[in-house]
């Protein structure tokens, strides 16, 4: 698919001159100390609802994955793995016990991909969902009506209705809401000039904000001293415009494969055939246009 | 609604008008969309705070409107910090407002099994006149052995980890000027 | 932290928390810094990606040992083990930086001849008397002179009416020339320090390290390694400390361990080096420097105790030492009695000393508890601390709370201190009926930080100002408001009194400015008080070498003095970092003493006043302009030249030679030896925790002698330990710690929405052995126990924890955070409720970092079912003891003498 092969953001050039420089997450977990600081960052920002209170034994994780209450997720993985590729313990432990295996323990502060295609996009019926003029992702409240056909569009599982489960301590947020919320890339702050609001709380800029280009830039040099210092398993998830959705407006670097973390090995825009289908029912589009125009006026005259 | 109006915000026109033929961008970015603000900058001041929190000191900036904290992140200018916060210290708006905050003073009197009401200026009477009164009954001028005391056993003070300088001092000095020497805080913890 | 203190010379970090930046290696250890630092980790994180090592010695392996480079295992509480095996691979191999340890610490000097080792008195030093339990320092002492310590028990042998127990004719020699009487510049001298830390160490050799530690001899070597590459000339590692090391009964000599590693590698008063103490409250460098502790006054100035000292001058002659900046001691005590009392305090009244309340050796906070226990303390208030959560043994304060008269208790939410009364765990089990509780509650709304003006002091001794930026609401205050106003309430009832007891509180200087509808106190005026003036002209004073003996200046606190010079407040300055020179950020907020941000920073450059190496410059000596200069201000005399000799008779600062970074000291030296200031030991020595399931290896006496505790409190029964019959029913090695997502006793996170649901419940951290062992199942339920109480927790299972192998004994570990009680958004059983409530004698810090339990799975008793659970396993733990009890050596000295 010749959309596919460019990294241009579907729906981004319709800004024209209004269009500002494509940003986006470069998240090192390299660095990542699993503070969590970007995930209430985020939510104080965002006036995000409190997303329960649930023990689940999944390592540190409590909030489990993202959705429409939580926009940063960070995940938890302990692994019996060396931390080098030469099996090395540097950087890493012997983990002592039976087996002597290296243990390492590996975070990751996922997001919202902002992809460069995005399935949501496509389906969205309502114009909710749109790409806004720095080639983000964002859903637009005052039009979302819930119908959620976004939801299963989402390779990667980030769009999410809110169900708002009863809070008698939390009276603001206590009223029902079918909306889809997801990670906006803190529209708002990029519009007055400021960071997103988890990017600039890192305390170890694990989570790096940028235009995307130099994002790339610095993350192939992050990439290259790792891999040189023998950091096992370091890779780019999302940072390739040639991928499945055409690259991520937020992408990462992991120490290990993408389902280690609970993500796609190889995300694919599920709208893949669209582009094609919109072409051929252009005409049909433009015919039905003209004769519903034709109808409202008569009405209008009324 | 006017009729021109009510056609430019038809989508499907302003896909066209546009170029924004598939209704992904522009076209279909709603007003509020175009209009939004980080309410930061509608903060009426900014007021330059530390954390609460830890004893690393990070910097906090405040924003305040209508009397009210609206946003607290970190102060980029702090050459420890530098503008991050961990989760706690990003969460110290939520604590200055939390669902559980007291606002009122709370009373329980002697084998009482419910809280009551007091008023803050009754509630400082009444802690004034214990301290005098305990300190009276007990106070002691000697030790047992006849070494100089002045002080009371019988009062004492704990906090101060989590309190500004000025506060400790004041705690010290007005002890130590009432004979209470059981002054103690969080540094043992 | 008087560990700190006696070696150096003040009780604060040695660094600040950029400077770790410049490190080649940094050890962290006692601390998870990544977890409850993490923005002062990012400096850490700055030296990695340089290339810096970055090693973690912890029992868990947490979210700093996964940053770290290398992490090694050990078991809790055997920290003096491993830092002494450092310190002795450096000396056994003669890798100590030579010129440094020369010149810059008290290596060469020579020890009284009375003194005797740990290693020859089976874990005693010389000096211990059994029947009080104490040591007597004489034997400790520099041949030909005795010397004060700079922090900790400063009075100790000092005090003129110990009499016996002190004997002291006087101070002995002093400095002659700046160097102490008897020392021997080639450290050969069998009595010099560095031969007496040589022998005292010859035992912890790799092989005993591992053993004891249960760790691997090639994990110990590399670290030992891995720090002297990293050190000397041209490269320098640091170490960051936190309550992992001070919750102990050896805390503060864990501490004196680092302080002896560090000083070998000469990697203190140097950039990239030092020792970074990282304190967990906003302010709890603050609340030390101007204390709410019993036993000192601002500025480290010690409480008058009770026994006589005659007058103003003997208290005086007690506290002065004749040499190092601690010589013009007068001069800091008086500033603050005129500050505390103004004109009622004169040179004719002694300046009010006599009046002064007096203290007892313990007035502590454990040791208050105990009083309250007995009935003796009627009324308590707490402002901003949760004991019945966050101290060791939290039934026996809950308990404590219901026999007072009365309690204040303010905080920003109602805390389980405050609850106590038909919130407890005693009031579920029936212990505690709200109807026959007496205490009498007030709890008062406080204000947030964000409702007031006022300082913090940081972990790097930084004074920060903070702005108020709304009002408080309702009846919520600031702390300065309520004790402002009650002070005057109080003033004001006694106004008329003539009783002698009042003469003190009525000479109380309690005059301050207030501003808005309440009446806030101003702040500013507070700390104007604080930095101190010249009372005549009011003019405020720039620091303490300006503070007069006579009364004519005012100084609230003497270490403060000059962050409020030129009546600017110096602690508000926030010029950006970015428009600043230099990464030591000099115009941003205030550091004590007098702006210094990295100390004893003289030390950065060698005896001739050179920096050691062009990498590590740092402060140095301007030939040209004839005084130090650098990056910082400098810790030193700013124009006494390196080669500067002291005249025979000269005094105070004065008396400290130019090649003698540690102004504070009483011989300008830091101190690998320790002769006075210390309760429990001139050296760190491997003692076992107080609840310990294994043998001392080095000694018959098992723990620290001179630990506080109290066999006799019923509230507060012990473990038995390793030896004894009972102790197998608490077998385990129990740690407790802190989550990043929460804070101390939670009453600051658990009522925050998005911080509750972070780490929502508590939960007990096992190795997958221990949950195979006793049936413990991943997300199920486990009860921990004790002889004091029992708590249930969510059960992690995780190869992050794991046990230590000793002796061909696997001993397990487990893990308890220590965040939750009663109340909250998420409420969960207090780890603390398991803890005892021995102490160490220094600073009276609780041994939460290591104990025993045992651990079974499923949920705990409900109701009056808890204490009869706990009680029988410990009447059949005591009774077995009973048969067969161990006897302390030093009990068994008593007897048989």
């Amino acid at each position: 698919m010749s959309t596919l092969e460019t990294a241009r953001p579907d729906g981004w050039q319709t800004y024209g001159d209004e269009k500002k420089e494509r940003v986006g997450f470069f998240t090192d977990t390299s660095v990542c100390i699993g503070c969590k600081a970007c995930e209430v960052a985020c939510k104080e920002w965002n006036l995000i609802p409190e997303d329960g209170r649930v023990w689940t034994g999944e390592s540190y994780d409590h909030t489990s994955q993202l959705g429409a209450n939580t926009w940063r997720h960070v995940a938890f993985i302990e692994q019996r793995k060396p931390l080098r590729v030469d099996g090395d313990g540097e950087l890493g432990v012997d983990a002592g016990g039976d087996g002597g295996a290296d243990l390492r323990w590996l975070m990751e502060s996922d997001v919202c991909k902002h992809c460069t295609h995005a399935a949501c996009l496509d389906v969205c019926p309502t114009g909710s969902l749109f790409r806004t003029e720095f080639g983000t992702v964002v859903v637009q409240q005052d039009i979302c009506n819930g119908c959620g056909y976004c939801v299963p569009a989402c390779p990667f599982g980030v769009l999410d209705k809110r169900h708002l489960a009863p809070a008698p301590d939390l009276p603001a947020f206590a009223k029902e809401d079918g909306r889809v919320w997801k990670c906006t890339l803190c529209y708002d702050r990029l519009k007055g000039g400021h960071e997103p609001a988890c990017a600039k709380a890192c305390p170890t800029k694990s989570i790096q904000f940028g235009p995307l280009e130099e994002l790339r830039e610095r993350a192939d040099a992050r990439l290259a001293k790792l891999s040189a210092e023998g950091w096992n398993g370091a890779q780019l998830y999302g940072r390739d415009p040639d991928d499945g959705v055409g690259g991520f407006g937020a992408f990462f670097l992991l120490l290990d494969d993408p389902e280690v973390y609970g993500l796609p090995p190889d995300p694919v825009v599920t709208t893949r055939d669209l582009p094609e289908m919109w072409t051929n029912m252009l005409a049909a589009a433009g015919a039905l246009l003209a004769g519903v125009t034709a109808l409202t006026l008569v009405g209008g005259r009324r | 609604m006017k009729l021109s109006k009510l056609l430019e915000s038809w989508p499907a026109l302003r896909q066209l008008q546009e170029g924004d033929l598939l209704g992904l961008g522009k076209a279909v970015q709603s007003p509020r969309s175009r209009a939004l603000t980080p309410r930061i900058d509608e903060a009426e001041h900014v007021v330059q705070s530390i954390c609460p929190y830890c004893a690393v000191g990070c910097g906090q900036l405040v924003y305040v409107k209508g009397g009210e904290i609206t946003h607290i992140e970190g102060d980029p200018a702090s050459p420890i910090s530098r503008g991050r916060l961990c989760p706690k210290g990003q969460a110290s708006k939520s604590y200055a407002q939390s669902p559980l905050r007291e606002y009122r003073v709370k009373y329980r009197r002697p084998y009482g099994t419910a809280w009551e009401e007091l008023s803050l200026d009754d509630a400082m009477e009444m802690i004034a006149d214990r301290i005098i009164r305990t300190r009276a009954d007990t106070w002691e001028f000697e030790t047992e052995d006849g070494n100089p005391a002045n002080r009371t056993m019988a009062i004492g003070n704990l906090g101060g980890a989590t309190l500004d300088n000025e506060e400790n001092y004041l705690i010290k000095k007005l002890m130590t000027g009432l004979g209470i020497v059981q002054v103690e805080n969080q540094a043992r913890i | 932290m008087p560990g700190l203190g006696t070696s150096f010379g003040r009780g604060g970090a040695t660094t600040f928390q950029q400077d770790l930046q410049n490190a080649d290696c940094v050890v962290i250890m006692g601390s998870n810094m990544a977890e409850n630092h993490p923005v002062g980790f990012q400096w850490v994180m700055e030296a990695r990606e340089q290339g810096a090592k970055v090693i973690h010695v912890d029992p868990r392996f947490t979210r700093t040992s996964a940053m770290a480079t290398k992490h090694v295992g050990i078991r809790a509480g055997s920290d003096i083990a491993f830092l002494g095996g450092i310190a002795n691979y450096i000396l056994q191999n003669e890798r100590y930086f030579r010129e440094y340890v020369e010149h810059y610490t008290n290596a060469p000097v020579i020890i009284n001849e009375e003194f005797s080792d740990t290693e020859d008195l089976d874990g005693l030093f010389s000096g211990w008397d059994p029947e009080e339990g104490e040591y007597s320092v004489e034997s400790w002492m520099y041949e030909g002179m005795e010397v004060h310590g700079s922090a900790g028990q400063r009075e100790q042998g000092f005090k003129p009416t110990k009499g016996e127990a002190s004997g002291h004719g006087g101070h002995g020699g002093g400095l002659h020339h700046g160097e102490p009487p008897s020392e021997d510049e080639t450290m050969q001298h069998p009595r010099c320090v560095l031969q007496l830390l040589k022998r005292h160490y010859a035992r912890y050799t790799p092989e005993f390290v591992a053993e004891t530690c249960g760790c691997s001899v090639d994990d110990f070597v590399e670290v030992c390694e891995t720090l002297i590459a990293n050190s000397g000339r041209d490269r320098t590692s640091a170490f960051v400390y936190a309550v992992g090391w001070t919750q102990h009964t050896v805390g503060v000599q864990i501490i004196r361990s680092c302080a002896v590693v560090q000083q070998l590698l000469g990697n203190i008063g140097r950039p990239g080096g030092g020792i970074m103490a990282l304190r967990g409250h906003a302010s709890i460098q603050g609340s030390t420097d101007i204390p709410t502790l019993y036993n000192i006054l601002p500025g480290y100035l010690p409480m008058p105790h009770a026994e006589s000292y005659g007058d103003l001058d003997g208290y005086v002659t007690a506290n002065t030492s004749p040499t190092g900046w601690w010589g013009r001691f007068r001069s800091y005590f008086i500033s603050l009695m005129k500050a505390y009392f103004g004109e009622n305090a004169t040179a004719d009244n002694d300046f009010l000393f006599e009046s002064l309340p007096r203290i007892d050796d313990d007035n502590s906070a454990y040791w208050t508890v105990e009083q309250m226990l007995e009935g003796k303390v009627k009324g308590y208030i707490i402002a901003g601390e949760n004991p019945a959560v966050g101290h060791a043994n939290g039934k026996a304060h809950r308990l404590g709370l219901s026999r007072l008269e009365w309690l204040v208790a303010r905080d920003v939410v109602e805390i389980e201190s405050a609850s106590f009364w038909y919130d407890s765990p005693e009031v579920e089990s029936g212990e505690l009926k709200p109807a026959e509780i007496a205490t009498e509650v007030f709890f008062l709304p406080a204000a947030t930080h964000t409702e007031k003006d006022g300082s913090f002091t940081n972990t790097q001794r930084l004074l920060q100002w903070h702005w108020h930026a709304v009002d408080p609401k309702d009846d919520c205050r600031s702390e300065l408001w309520f004790y402002f106003h009650l002070g005057r309430l109080i003033k004001q009832k006694l106004s008329e009194s003539e009783e002698e007891r009042d003469k003190l509180i009525k000479a109380l200087r309690w005059e301050y400015p207030t501003h808005s509808a309440i009446q806030e106190p101003d702040a500013e005026a507070v700390l104007q008080e604080i930095s101190g003036q010249e009372i005549a002209t009011g003019r405020f004073l720039s620091g303490y070498p300006e503070l007069k003996d006579d009364g004519s200046t005012l100084c609230g606190c003497w270490i403060y003095s000059g962050c409020f010079q030129d009546g600017i407040n110096q602690t508000a300055r926030k010029k950006p970092h970015w428009e600043q020179d230099g990464y030591v950020a000099n115009e941003w907020a205030w550091a004590w003493p007098d702006n210094r941000h990295l100390l004893y920073n003289r030390a950065s450059a060698d005896p001739d006043g050179k920096p050691w190496s062009e990498r590590k410059q740092y402060v140095w000596w301007d030939e040209g302009d004839g005084k130090w200069t650098g990056l910082d201000t400098p810790d030193f005399k700013e124009d006494k030249p390196p080669d500067y000799v002291p005249p025979e008779d000269a005094e105070a600062e004065d008396a400290i030679a130019g090649d003698h970074p540690f102004i504070m000291q009483a011989d300008g030296r830091s101190w690998l030896f320790v002769p006075q200031g210390l309760e429990d030991g001139p050296l760190p020595t491997h003692y076992e925790p107080h609840e310990s399931p294994f043998e001392n290896a080095l000694y018959s006496q098992r723990a620290n002698p001179r630990r506080q505790q109290n066999k006799e409190l019923a509230e507060d029964p012990y473990n038995p330990v390793n030896g004894e019959p009972g102790a197998e029913i608490y077998p385990y090695v129990v740690t407790t710690y802190r989550l990043t997502e929460h804070h101390t006793a939670g009453g600051m996170t658990r009522s925050v929405p998005y911080l509750a649901e972070l780490q929502p419940q508590m939960f007990c951290e096992v190795h997958p052995d221990l949950a195979r062992e006793v049936g413990l199942e991943h997300g199920g339920w486990a009860t921990i126990y004790t002889s004091r109480s029992a708590i249930e927790a969510r059960v992690l299972v995780t190869d992050r924890m794991r046990p230590v192998r000793m002796g061909g004994r696997e001993v397990h570990q487990v893990g308890l955070p220590y965040h939750w009680g009663k109340r909250g958004l998420v409420t969960g059983d207090s780890a603390n409720d398991l803890a005892h409530m021995a102490l160490d004698p220094n600073v009276h810090i609780q041994e939460v970092k290591a104990f025993t339990c045992g651990i079974r799975a499923g949920r705990r008793p409900r109701g009056a079912e808890l204490p009869r659970f706990v009680a029988e396993l410990r009447e059949q733990a005591h009774s077995r003891r009973e048969q067969d009890p161990r006897v302390e050596p030093e009990e068994a000295r008593k007897t048989s003498s």
